[in-house]
């Protein structure tokens, strides 16, 4: 039976109700007269503690609230690729038809439109016996995105009878029947699923291929797997949303969720208005037709801030069990930190570090391990991943505050931001000392096999380069650098031309936005291979200023807008002319 | 604005800093407008911040002081708090809660509207890209404001802020367009000096009959800062939404408005985030900043130039922090700069328009606009780092290149970016020292620029 209580305090989105020993904990409940979302997250006696998923502005105590007896739940099937969602999964589209440019409250609507019909083709037959999770059949949702129709993983499964034949049907049609012990079940295109309960999975996997996003320091330098976790710490103006964009545009994913948690409108606009345009690089087809936005910018009620996060991961899992890759991108974590402290406060609970409650350590965890590689359950075998990157945004640029902290704890990949390489437009500005990745062992015999066999050892040494770079800076800091010998000073040499002919990349360059493995390894291998001749150079005699001067350099500098992924052998040319070049220098001094 | 009817209470139970807690309450709603009548019969302003057992907790906007336990009435209005606008708010001038204080009497009302707002969908948002041209070359070339942006001013106490924002609102107009244009003006918790040159700064340049003024100055009630910016972009969101005019919103100065927040948040006794403020500055913040933009379909747009002071010039304090978080870019204004007579004194590595791609470029303002600035930016970060260096070893120390670099950072700072107050440069002037200052170095040191629009612009050898 429902709950039906009445309103006794109201603050903000924090709402207390008296008569409501029915409610369960997490139940949603609709509150007030205008019937506003939201959700029961204490219980005592017979008040039930609220957060309210819209603004409680003018409600009353008094007013009714009432039960619906289902914890909060996301809405599953065909139709919500291309979405872009609040953080309770309502399609603002709908949303603006309802109530114009304004967010108004108390809307009803349904996550995707019911009364579509979709082209479903079966995949079993009457009498087939399926599980949960098994595949029944599949529709074509987007150009991009074969969908599967699949057993919801809290049903039992059993003998598959009344499936029907290969047409159009909308969601509420029922496909097929079910039935297992003398119960059955039937089957429809869509199903609904608590968003604070991880999917079930058969097993999981290593990860050990690596996600490709096109980003050089990422890719080439720290890394992220299939099914790994990932956070991006920077003080603002670092390019978090940049790097995360990009991260959505060009990784080899199936399927992106893009979360936009706490943030600016004019992005998620941005995403909306760009995506559709862009063409994924590896099938020409537009983005959007892989991706789903949820968004609860920073000015929406900030509970549905908390909960955008959960219906977000849960989209990703369903898609990673039809066997896709999924990127899930939430910009930003801290925002939902704060969502989860303000809530906290309101509950008057006992604050740990900075007021965020003592339990943030453990939800951050409990979310990131939603990431993973798996076998998902039920027949055909499946596998999938849903890969986690996590935005953060740390107050005053300070890694040690509690979001930050916390969230390495549970991270494998860390590309830490640096606001003195935004202010000198280094951009992406990750620090090359401070990020990490956990995964760079396994993924390395990726790139052994798939592009080239030194790749680990050609890494190594472009960022031992680095490194060296790193403490001579000091001495030079200190002494100027005409105080080094050239063998060091060739170090800082082509640590700049790393910095700016790799490192550095424009999003917003037709060409540099995107760069293929093939061509991250050349250009890599190129400047190695500079370095490792400067030396000898310079060993056999060649003053420093002979190779500053060399015209190859500018060339190598800017290969990376100048020469596309299809055009290779100009990479080939661009490194025989640096061997002639170096042939010549050395030359003039023997003939002295 | 004014308040009629609703229901009144007479049993006060608390009062502390700014709120009033009144007993025996049976009909109240959250966030509603209240009117409270002292014994002397003054009436003061004040809404719901917490309402339930039979208590309401009040926040009162122009402060406690005179109140007493008895004889205090308490009316709650049944609706939250309004503010009445129409096309003749134009040219006028309001306290901070909206009431006149420009001796004329109330606007005749179009419509009353909540105050608050609502959330834009991000899915009627239009994307803002429509370059506004200030005339401030180093604004315009290096960290563009576009229509619907929102681009603070950090500062610090006694820099040319209220200079630079004054000559932004003179001067800021949409090439080739001839659109109604409006300035609506927030005055938070400064001093009367500045509100009042502000006025007179839009009075000479002829757009006070388009401009509408919010005054809340330091002598005025604090709490009220809570609702000035409120009102000023109710009226902004009126004028750009509901009449299609391009509205600059300038709001001076946002730490007050902060300060004010904490107030109330101490008095509530509420677990405080960092430096004492309350954990949802953030939230807050954001119903001001996000107000700013485009809507698909109408005409208008809200541009905001929040301008804050940052205590001790620490950009890490929670209100930048914050506020950088939220906005759209930052520009920053440098002390060491201002110190040396600079005008405007921006420190360009610090300050950024997050939506400057999307208004520059061909069609805009030309093609090569974004890549020069970007090696504008990388040459003056060079000329910093080779300052630096210069201190230590002196100019003796440096390469040749390395003075090229300190040549380049006086041109930028001599040239380039000092402008005086009253000068109106275009884009194609500013971009045209953009490109003397790239021509100062040799041509392999251009690592940013496609050869193109080296071979076209450049005027180095």
């Amino acid at each position: 039976m429902a709950a039906q209580g009445k309103i006794v305090w109201v603050s903000g989105p924090a709402v207390r109700a008296d008569g409501m020993s029915e409610a369960k904990m997490y139940e949603t409940v609709s509150v007030g007269n205008s019937k506003l979302v939201g959700e029961v997250i204490r219980l005592t006696g017979d008040v039930a503690f609220i957060q309210v998923y819209e603004s409680t502005s003018g409600l009353k105590p008094g007013e009714p609230v009432v039960g619906t007896g289902n914890p909060l739940s996301v809405l599953l099937g065909p139709g919500i690729i291309g979405q872009l969602y609040d953080g309770i999964q309502r399609p603002l589209r709908e949303l603006s038809k309802q109530s114009g440019s304004f967010i108004g409250r108390g809307i009803t609507t349904t996550p995707v439109d019911m009364t579509k019909k979709w082209h479903f083709v079966p995949t079993v037959s009457n009498g087939d016996e399926v599980s949960a999770g098994s595949v029944i059949g599949t529709v074509k949702e987007s150009e991009l995105i074969d969908h599967s129709i699949m057993v919801p993983p809290m049903h039992k499964g059993g003998i598959i009878s009344n499936m029907v034949s290969e047409g159009d049907y909308d969601l509420e049609t029922v496909l097929a029947t079910t039935e297992k012990d003398g119960q059955n079940i039937e089957l429809k295109m869509y199903h609904k699923w608590p968003v604070r309960k991880p999917r079930p999975i058969k097993s999981r996997y290593d990860p050990t291929v690596p996600l490709i996003t096109g980003q050089r320091v990422i890719d080439t330098f720290f890394p992220i797997a299939k099914g790994g976790t990932g956070s991006i710490p920077g003080a603002f103006g670092t390019g978090k949303t940049v790097t995360l964009h990009q991260i959505a545009k060009w990784a080899d994913s199936q399927v992106v969720v893009y979360i936009g948690c706490g943030e600016r409108g004019n992005e998620m606009t941005e995403v909306l208005v760009e995506f559709p345009h862009l063409k994924d690089p590896r099938s020409g087809k537009p983005l959007m037709d892989r991706t789903v936005l949820v968004a609860n910018t920073s000015n929406m009620p900030v509970a549905a801030r908390e909960a955008s996060i959960y219906t977000g991961v849960t989209i990703a899992e369903y898609y990673r069990d039809m066997g896709k890759d999924v990127v899930l991108v939430a910009d930003s974590t801290s925002r939902w930190a704060e969502a989860l402290r303000e809530m906290s406060g309101r509950l008057e609970e006992m604050p740990a570090e900075e007021g965020y409650p003592s339990y943030l350590a453990s939800r951050l965890a409990e979310f990131y391990e939603r990431a993973g590689r798996v076998r998902t359950i039920g027949s055909p075998d499946r596998d999938g991943s849903v890969t986690l990157i996590g935005a953060v945004s740390p107050s005053g640029g300070d890694f040690t505050e509690p979001v930050t902290t916390h969230t390495m704890r549970f991270i494998k990949t860390f590309w830490a931001l640096d606001a003195k390489l935004a202010y000198s437009r280094h951009y992406p500005s990750i620090n090359w000392m401070n990020s990490y990745s956990g995964y760079l062992g396994d993924i390395a015999k990726w790139w052994s096999a798939n592009i080239s066999e030194d790749w680990f050892d050609v890494r190594g040494q472009a960022y031992a380069i680095l490194q060296r770079e790193d403490t001579l800076k000091e001495i030079v800091r200190l002494l100027g650098p005409e105080a080094l010998p050239d063998e060091e000073k060739i170090i800082l040499e082509v640590a700049r031309m790393i910095k700016i002919g790799l490192l550095q990349q424009n999003s917003f360059d037709d060409v540099d936005t995107f760069c293929s493995p093939e061509k991250q390894y050349k250009l890599m291998k190129l400047l190695v291979d500079f370095y490792n001749k400067g030396q000898q150079a310079i060993k056999e005699g060649t003053p420093l200023s002979d190779i500053r001067a060399m015209s190859v350099i500018t060339l190598i500098l800017k290969a990376r807008m100048d020469i596309k992924d299809s055009e290779m052998p100009k990479l080939d040319q661009l490194a025989t002319k640096m061997d002639e070049e170096f042939k010549e220098i050395s030359g003039v001094k023997v003939s002295n | 604005m004014t308040a009629e009817g609703g229901v009144q209470y007479s049993k006060i139970a608390e009062i502390k800093g700014p709120l009033v807690v009144v007993d025996d309450v049976d009909n109240a709603a959250f966030d509603e407008l209240v009117e409270i009548e002292t014994t002397e019969g003054e009436r003061r302003l004040g809404k719901v911040l917490e309402v339930g057992h039979g208590k309401a907790i009040v926040q009162v906007f122009e402060g406690t002081s005179g109140l007493s336990i008895a004889g205090t009435k308490a009316k709650f209005v049944g609706k939250v708090m309004e503010m009445p606008v129409s096309k003749e708010v134009l040219g006028r001038v309001f306290d901070g809660l909206g009431r006149p204080k420009d001796g004329l009497p109330d606007p005749i009302a179009d419509k009353f509207i909540d105050i608050n707002g609502e959330p834009m969908n991000p899915e009627q948002r239009e994307y803002p890209k429509d370059f506004i041209q200030t005339g401030v070359s180093v604004i315009d070339g290096m960290m563009t404001l576009v229509r619907g942006q929102k681009l603070p001013i950090f500062s610090g106490s006694g820099m040319s802020h209220n200079l630079l924002a004054a000559q932004i609102a003179k001067q800021a107009s949409v090439v080739g367009t001839d659109d109604d244009f409006a300035v609506v003006f927030a005055a938070i918790g400064v001093q009367y000096s500045e509100a009042e040159f502000f006025r007179r700064s839009l009075e000479e340049s002829g757009a006070l009959k388009r401009s509408v003024l919010f005054l809340n100055t330091a002598d005025d009630p604090a709490i009220e800062r809570i609702i000035t910016p409120r009102v000023a972009l109710t009226v902004a969101e009126y004028l750009a939404f509901e009449l299609g005019m391009h509205v600059l919103v300038i709001m001076t100065d946002m730490t007050n408005y902060a300060e004010a927040l904490r107030e109330i948040s101490a008095a509530r006794e509420e677990v405080p985030g960092r430096k004492g403020y309350p954990g949802y500055l953030y939230t807050d913040l954001s119903t001001i900043y996000e107000r700013a933009g485009k809507l698909n379909g109408r005409k208008g747009s809200v541009t905001q130039i929040p301008i804050l002071s940052m205590p001790s010039d620490d950009i890490t304090h929670p209100i930048p922090d914050l506020t950088g978080y939220i906005t759209e870019g930052q520009i920053v204004l440098g002390r060491d700069l201002f110190r040396q007579g600079v005008y405007p004194p921006i420190n360009i590595l610090m300050s950024l328009s997050r939506l400057m791609k999307d208004g520059i470029g061909e069609g805009s303002t030309r093609e090569d606009h974004s890549e020069v600035a970007n090696q504008v930016y990388d040459a003056y970060s060079r000329a910093q780092e080779v300052r630096a260096l210069a201190g230590i070893v002196g100019k003796a120390g440096l390469t040749g290149i390395d003075l090229k670099y300190m040549d380049v950072g006086d041109v930028f700072e001599k040239e380039f970016l000092t402008q005086a107050t009253d000068e109106n440069r275009t884009i194609e002037e500013t971009l045209a020292i953009l490109w003397k200052i790239v021509s100062k170095l040799p041509k392999n040191e251009i690592t940013k620029i496609k050869d193109k629009y080296v071979d076209k612009y450049y005027q180095g050898d």
